[in-house]
């Protein structure tokens, strides 16, 4: 469970402070579906940015079940996110150099699982997502689609109990883009995840339960 | 996950790859023919230095030649034969006179033998041997007899010759004459000791070594190039100051081409009596315990003969001229400061790349930072991929180097060399057969064929260097990767 409370979050742009979050407080169950929506620069990122323990806030507190993110330090945030939190971002962020297999391998290896279990696990992932049969294959020799999944099985494969997803369809066509949606709505329900989704895209944002709307660093529900 | 992301990043960026190895490969090559030449030439330098000044030589005693005082003859000055009317033997008219003379070689000066003791008591001498180098001269000729042309006994013998008319006998039986004039350098030396000194560098040809027991007796060791020259042979004699030696042995320089320090070696006291010099050296030669010690030794003979002129190896090294100095010269300076340049451009090349490669993989970090990555787990990877860099380069660089000095053993440039010796101060006037300094410039120059070793300890630095230079332009690299926090990584590229 997610409890933000009067979270700001400011930045120095030369001479200038831009205040990205302003007062941020919100509720979010274990298990919920989220959809945050908002403009260009109203501070999307920058709320997903603290709840994947990415940054602190300069104000306020963010807090993932017992563990209060604003207070950690970087390496115990880092463990966090090794453990607790999936990402899955718009440019799906694949190693060019790493095969689909590798690719979601590197999201076990900061747990010191050996490699044979990193494999198999590895594996039984990218087939979850329906790539069980392209684990040696580069992402540059993937779809967008095919490349996102491998980013999904990587997200989801040390089995996180939060899957962040920052603008997951953005770069996808709609076909796709409602082939990646029934994806992760599939694992969120099957495996009881908090799913959180970033998006313009209002279609998206219709599959969750819960919608908010931030703009100019203040965060709103919508009805 | 280490080595399989090392491997794949390698392979998956290899221009990077090939662009930093073959930097370092040329680098490293380029240090590794540099220190071997350079170990070659050092080499080559000592091999001149032993055949003159010895094997295990590490320091030279000799003093400075002065200037005589007002009246006083000096040592070493133009020399004077002085025949008296009785002088030599006549025969059919001609009178043949000879005489030969054991003096110090000009520019050398003696000095009290009490002065080995001296050495010998300085802290961290393990070994010394006294020298007295001298120079044989003799003077041999044929005039005819004056006796017949002197004017009391004409009457007597009435051989006068009449007004206007030349004096018969001579060698040419017309009242000329002829001379010869031969010289030839002698060293006398402790026959006892073989361990330091211009005799432990020998090697021995025929017949035997000067021994303790051929102290104070007329026996010699010849050069055998000089033996050549002279047409003399174990078993004969040679005649110094006007004494009969008889020819022991005869040594040849360890390198091929390069003759030993003397034409003749015989007992020191031997070379004392006959020269005048008793008690007197003009060299002596110290070795030190160790290598360590040779800067306090060469200090505290200093100290303890004020008077005399204290030279170590390397002062001696810098004696070594002709194109064996040139290289040593080109080695020292050109070829390491262009290793040098080199192999600091390899480095900067290195770690350019390693930062243009972090800077470009900048979302790859904030994405591994983002799943959970630790900044030690980044700075590993990126240093194990500079590190296998700079090793590939060094394997690359060590072949090339090898077969860069296999190309400049197989040319095998020669090299000449002089040493600047107290022998080479008898190079002066003469020239003909058997002439003044002859003898001695053939015991200072040689030619030395450049062998380049490889060594256990150049593969060690090219490796260190290799490992050096992943390792810089690793942790560089992986500095600048750690210090991404994951957000602005991931925002960079928003």
């Amino acid at each position: 469970m997610y409890e933000l409370t009067n979270v700001t979050k400011t930045y120095s742009q030369g001479k200038r402070t831009v205040t990205a979050l302003k007062n941020v407080s919100v509720s979010i169950p274990n298990g919920q579906m989220v959809a945050i929506q908002g403009p260009t620069g109203g501070g999307k990122s920058t709320l997903l940015q603290m709840l994947g323990a990415l940054d602190r806030p300069t104000d306020g507190t963010v807090e993932l079940g017992t563990s209060n993110l604003s207070t950690l330090g970087d390496g115990k945030l880092g463990k966090i996110r090794a453990t607790e939190i999936g990402f899955v971002f718009q440019g799906f962020n694949l190693i060019p150099t790493l095969t689909a297999q590798e690719n979601v391998e590197t999201a076990l290896a900061p747990l010191g699982i050996p490699a044979s279990e990193r494999k198999s696990r590895a594996a039984e992932a990218l087939a979850a997502v329906g790539l069980g049969e392209r684990l040696t294959h580069l992402p540059a020799e993937l779809s967008g689609g095919q490349q996102q999944r491998v980013a999904i099985a990587r997200a989801l494969v040390k089995e996180p109990t939060v899957l962040l997803a920052d603008e997951p369809t953005g770069n996808l066509d709609e076909d796709t883009r409602d082939d990646i949606m029934e994806l992760l709505e599939g694992l969120w329900r099957d495996r009881g995840l908090t799913l959180i989704v970033v998006t313009h895209d209002t279609a998206v944002a219709a599959r969750a339960q819960r919608r908010l709307h931030i703009k100019q660093g203040v965060l709103t529900e919508v009805a | 996950m280490f080595t399989t992301y090392l491997r794949r990043e390698l392979a998956g960026r290899r221009k990077q790859t090939a662009i930093v190895a073959i930097g370092m490969a040329l680098a490293i090559a380029l240090v590794i023919i540099v220190n071997a030449v350079s170990a070659g030439v050092q080499n080559a330098q000592a091999t001149v230095l032993e055949s003159v000044y010895g094997v295990g030589t590490d320091i030279t005693v000799s003093q400075e030649a002065v200037a005589p005082t007002e009246g006083e003859a000096g040592t070493g000055g133009p020399q004077r034969f002085d025949f008296g009317a009785d002088d030599g033997a006549t025969t059919d008219g001609t009178t043949s006179v000879s005489q030969s003379r054991l003096e110090p070689e000009r520019g050398t000066t003696t000095f009290d033998a009490s002065a080995l003791d001296t050495v010998t008591t300085v802290d961290n001498v393990s070994a010394a041997a006294a020298t007295l180098a001298l120079s044989n001269t003799s003077f041999a000729g044929e005039v005819p007899d004056m006796a017949a042309t002197d004017s009391t006994d004409a009457a007597a013998t009435g051989t006068m010759p009449a007004a206007g008319e030349r004096p018969a006998g001579g060698p040419d039986g017309a009242g000329g004459s002829a001379f010869s004039v031969d010289s030839f350098t002698v060293l006398g030396l402790d026959p006892a000791d073989e361990a330091v000194g211009p005799l432990s560098s020998v090697t021995l040809t025929e017949g035997r070594t000067l021994a303790a027991a051929d102290a104070d007796t007329n026996v010699a060791v010849l050069d055998s190039s000089y033996a050549t020259t002279a047409s003399l042979a174990v078993g004969d004699t040679v005649t110094i100051a006007d004494t009969d030696f008889e020819i022991v042995g005869l040594v040849t320089a360890t390198t091929a081409d390069a003759a030993t320090a003397s034409n003749v070696y015989i007992p020191l006291d031997v070379a004392q009596t006959l020269s005048g010099l008793t008690d007197q050296v003009s060299d002596i030669y110290v070795q030190a315990s160790a290598s360590t010690a040779i800067n306090q030794v060469q200090s505290d003979i200093e100290t303890a003969l004020p008077d005399s002129t204290v030279n170590t190896q390397s002062d001696l090294a810098s004696s070594v001229s002709g194109s064996l100095s040139s290289a040593s010269d080109l080695v020292k300076n050109l070829g390491l400061w262009l290793s040098l340049i080199v192999l600091a451009a390899a480095f900067l090349i290195a770690i350019l790349f390693t930062i243009s490669g972090v800077t470009r993989r900048t979302r790859e970090f904030g994405t591994l930072k983002a799943i959970g990555w630790s900044n030690g787990k980044i700075v590993r990877q990126v240093a194990g991929e500079s590190l296998v860099q700079g090793l590939i380069g060094g394997a690359v660089g060590i072949v090339v180097g090898l077969a860069g000095i296999l190309v400049i053993n197989l040319v095998a440039p020669t090299l000449t060399a002089g040493a600047a010796t107290s022998t080479e101060a008898m190079g002066g006037p003469g020239g003909g057969p058997g002439g003044f300094g002859e003898a001695a410039a053939a015991a200072a120059t040689s030619d030395i064929l450049l062998s380049v070793p490889v060594t256990f300890s150049v593969i060690l630095l090219a490796v260190g260097l290799s490992v050096l230079g992943g390792l810089i332009a690793g942790m560089i690299g992986g500095w600048r990767a750690s210090s991404l926090r994951p957000a602005e990584a991931l925002r960079s590229i928003a």
